[in-house]
């Protein structure tokens, strides 16, 4: 098991390596840097701010010294955010949106999960129809629509939470955001889980379980629950890397400093070392939620071993 | 630690034994566009961003709230006859937030940074007019040869190139804030970070947590702070505009300096006087390039000039946010009378579509001969339905345009660049109130923002006449001529006057609007 994590975590590096070579080429591709503005600065002024920033050197010998300073966690200084390092910055906005999205991602896998048995249970009937009819809602209405709305009912007109900030973590700063992250996602879970349910529920072993008398909490929980789950499970990994990496629209409306809008900002802003920080920070998510999910599997799953 | 508890603890018993109540904590929170790139003056170049440096620096001169320049840390200064050496006199009560005077010598240190290149600033040719001041800034001479001297600690002399009327205004710009010296020698770039700032002016650094916040507090040792009515000022950035007005309308933004073009309707009917439109001061404009093949005859240029219904795009599009334009130099401006405007500007829209189609006939074009044009544009929503309704009011002249759209750093680069295009879209927002401010911009030795690739010896001839012109109204005369002549060659077509817009809540007052849309929090009071 230790042997198969190492040499998943060892394998991920030349996969790191690839998507940090790839990206660190492709945003120079961009036209402009990041000190071009409305007012084209003096040659010499220039000159300084690439020798600072070492954007004076051939590409290559550029890519040589990130790859050095990455290997030692270093990002390098913010280009936009001229007063702080991207270390400075990720170790302010990660927490929150790590906070944020596990949230989101609790609350979608008690509600979707919930909503998803009883579906199954009543398949066919009216309180089946009426969740899926709401799940299939929250998967095509986008945040960015349901968010304004949320703030506008429940902040401007009720004025009962507020409408945006941070505020140091608050708990009613952090209602309407996790809530709207978590919609779509309860959504999916809901439906995932009622269909992998309804097909647990037909399975042989259920059935005998069925046979043997056991109570309906056993069947549904622990028999055919845990089969079920499974299809849950591997959508999450991705979902999870995404949702604790931060969303750019849910951090701009609500004004979150969460690590999400970074990337927007950093492509917009040819702030090169902000780009490939947020690059790096998110495949190492999803690298990391991919081994996780693997491993939960084998929890789960008895006929899967990593031995 | 020690020292500075027992410090709080005696301001706290003084305050206590002073006032029979307690006075709460004035808390305003202050919407401001997006966040600083950073909170070093001389490395910053926008309007927010001197919106927050205000607060917390004072400059020679500063800001009234009618945006008007008023004395700063120089309690008065005086001209020499030929208007190229200002002597300033220092107040004697101005202090550092750290209780340290403020010498001439911080302002000596200040200019010098900014000019020396190994600073990097991005707005330092702002100051050009200083002697010297291009050379240093170029490496071509020491930043000890700028021409600021301390000749005592109160006493500033700063000598220019050449007379600058709007000198001024100049240092009103952000760029004209002074650095705490000694912290700026000790911390290095990290002087701008709370914990070590020291700061001049009626608030000081507390906090910068980006994407949430910067927090500023008042500054007891600025010499007006009994006047300071607000403790502290909270600036967020509220890129999204929508966002912001609905933290606005539940009220925890007091002001905001920016609202949602597509809801002014909405905003009107609902917010009412807390709906802010005034004029600005600056120019939307469409550059011409003028080494294109077509956009070289004048008469291509004047008839597209007319045929835009300026009216409608003001009104309409940009729901009367914006007036129309028809002169580069927006009405209003300092130092100056009425711009030179385009003499069709009183013409109906039919009459002038009709002598446009007459130019263009001259000119051999028409629908069986149509003139072909991109129209070049940074991404916007606005700047879309504006470039889609110009294609459309040429369309009846034979002009054919495709619209070509990229982010705003492609677009300004291609600009930058001198990459081929025939119409770009821009607009300048004055750093000062002076008319040179705009017409400066096409100069044709003005590799940086002359994007029309305009080049006229006779209008460089008036530039440089009017930048050695000491008589005011001589000056504006000259300037008004140059004016002339760019509407008679068009390098750019000027279309709207920019308005500024605000959202300022009931409970705000001192807030004054004004041509250059500066409001410092110094002057402004919440009420609950």
């Amino acid at each position: 098991m230790l042997r198969y994590v190492l040499g998943r975590l060892l394998g991920a590096i030349p996969t790191l390596f690839l998507i940090v070579t790839i990206s660190f080429f492709l945003i120079r591709i961009a036209p402009g840097g990041p000190f071009d503005l409305e007012r084209p600065l003096e040659a010499k002024v220039m000159e300084n701010l690439n020798k600072i920033y070492h954007l004076n050197e051939p590409l290559w010998n550029q890519y040589l010294l990130y790859l050095q300073s990455v290997a030692r966690l270093d990002f390098g200084p913010s280009f936009y955010f001229r007063d702080f390092t991207i270390n400075e910055l990720f170790a302010e906005s990660l927490p929150i949106s790590i906070q944020l999205g596990l949230s989101a991602l609790c609350l979608a896998l008690i509600v979707g999960g919930i909503l998803g048995v009883s579906a199954a249970l009543r398949q066919n009937k009216p309180a089946d129809y009426s969740i899926m009819a709401a799940a299939t809602l929250g998967v095509t209405i986008p945040n960015f629509v349901v968010a304004p709305i949320l703030t506008l009912l429940l902040g401007v007109w009720l004025g009962w939470l507020p409408v945006g900030g941070w505020n140091g973590g608050a708990f009613v700063n952090r209602v309407l955001p996790v809530v709207t992250l978590a919609l779509p996602q309860i959504a999916v879970v809901a439906r995932l889980t009622r269909g992998s349910m309804i097909e647990a529920l037909r399975s042989n072993h259920v059935r005998t379980a069925r046979a043997y008398g056991l109570t309906s909490y056993m069947i549904v929980v622990v028999h055919a629950l845990r089969g079920a789950i499974l299809p849950v499970v591997s959508y999450l990994g991705p979902a999870a890397a995404a949702l604790l990496t931060g969303s750019v629209v849910i951090e701009t409306i609500f004004g979150i400093p969460g690590i999400g809008r970074y990337f927007v900002q950093g492509a917009l802003n040819r702030d090169y070392t902000l780009v490939m920080g947020t690059v790096v920070v998110v495949a190492c998510f999803v690298i990391l939620f991919n081994l996780l999910v693997d491993l939960l599997y084998a929890l789960l799953d008895p006929r899967v071993r990593y031995d | 630690m020690f020292k500075s508890m027992r410090v709080t603890a005696l301001a706290a018993a003084l305050m206590a034994a002073t006032s029979f109540t307690a006075v709460a904590e004035v808390v305003y929170h202050r919407g401001n566009t997006a966040d600083p790139e950073t909170l070093d003056q001389h490395k910053t170049s926008t309007t927010y961003e001197a919106h927050i440096l205000r607060d917390l620096y004072e400059g020679l001169v500063a800001y009234g709230a009618d945006g008007k320049i008023i004395p700063g840390v120089a309690s008065e200064w005086e001209v020499s006859d030929d208007g190229k050496t200002y002597t300033f006199t220092l107040r004697d009560d101005a202090k550092w937030s750290n209780g340290d005077p403020v010498v001439a010598g911080d302002f000596v240190y200040s200019l010098q940074r900014i000019m020396n290149p190994e600073t990097g600033a991005k707005y330092a040719n702002v100051l050009y007019p200083i002697l010297n001041a291009e050379k240093v800034n170029k490496g071509e001479a020491k930043p000890e040869d700028l021409g600021v001297k301390a000749l005592d600690d109160h006493t500033l002399e700063i000598s220019l190139e050449s007379p600058t009327p709007y000198f001024i205004d100049l240092l009103g710009h952000q760029t004209g804030l002074p650095v705490h010296p000694a912290s700026v020698e000790k911390f290095g770039s990290d002087f701008v970070k709370a914990e070590n700032i020291v700061t001049n002016g009626p608030f000081t650094l507390a906090e910068f947590v980006p994407n949430a916040h910067v927090k500023a507090v008042k500054n007891p040792y600025f010499h007006d702070a009994d006047q300071v009515k607000i403790d502290t000022v909270f600036f967020y950035p509220t890129e999204d505009r929508g966002a912001a007005l609905r933290r606005f309308q539940a009220g925890e933004l007091d002001t905001n300096n920016d609202a949602p073009t597509e809801q002014v309707a909405f905003m009107r009917e609902n917010l009412g006087d807390q709906f802010h439109v005034a004029p600005y001061l600056g120019t939307y404009y469409y550059a011409l390039n003028h080494e294109d093949e077509v956009l070289k005859n004048p008469d291509v240029r004047q008839a597209l000039s007319m045929a835009i219904d300026r009216e409608f795009l003001a009104d309409e599009i940009w729901g009367s946010t914006m007036v129309a334009g028809y002169s580069f130099v927006p009405p209003g401006i300092g130092n100056y009378g009425e711009p030179a405007y385009a003499d069709y500007k009183d013409m109906s829209q039919i009459d002038r579509e009709e002598k446009a189609i007459e130019l263009l006939t001259k000119a051999g074009y028409g629908p069986d001969n149509p003139v072909e044009l991109t129209i070049n544009y940074n991404t916007s929503e606005n700047h879309k339905n504006t470039a889609v309704a110009v294609a459309d009011m040429w369309k009846p002249l034979g002009v054919n345009v495709k619209l070509i759209n990229t982010d705003t750093k492609t677009h300004y680069a291609m600009l930058r660049d001198r990459q081929d295009f025939d119409v770009a879209r821009a607009g300048w927002i004055g750093d000062y109130s002076d008319p040179q401010n705009f017409l400066f911009m096409v100069e044709s030795d003005n590799d940086g923002f002359n994007y029309a690739r305009y080049n006229n010896p006779e209008y460089d001839a008036l530039m440089d006449e009017a930048a050695v012109t000491v008589d005011l109204e001589k000056r504006a005369d000259i300037l008004k001529q140059a004016e002339e002549i760019f509407m008679r060659d068009l390098p750019f077509i000027p279309m709207m006057y920019y308005g500024s817009m605000n959202l300022v809540s009931d409970k705000v007052a001192g807030f004054e609007d004004n041509l250059l849309n500066i409001h410092p929090s110094r002057w402004m009071s919440i009420s609950e």
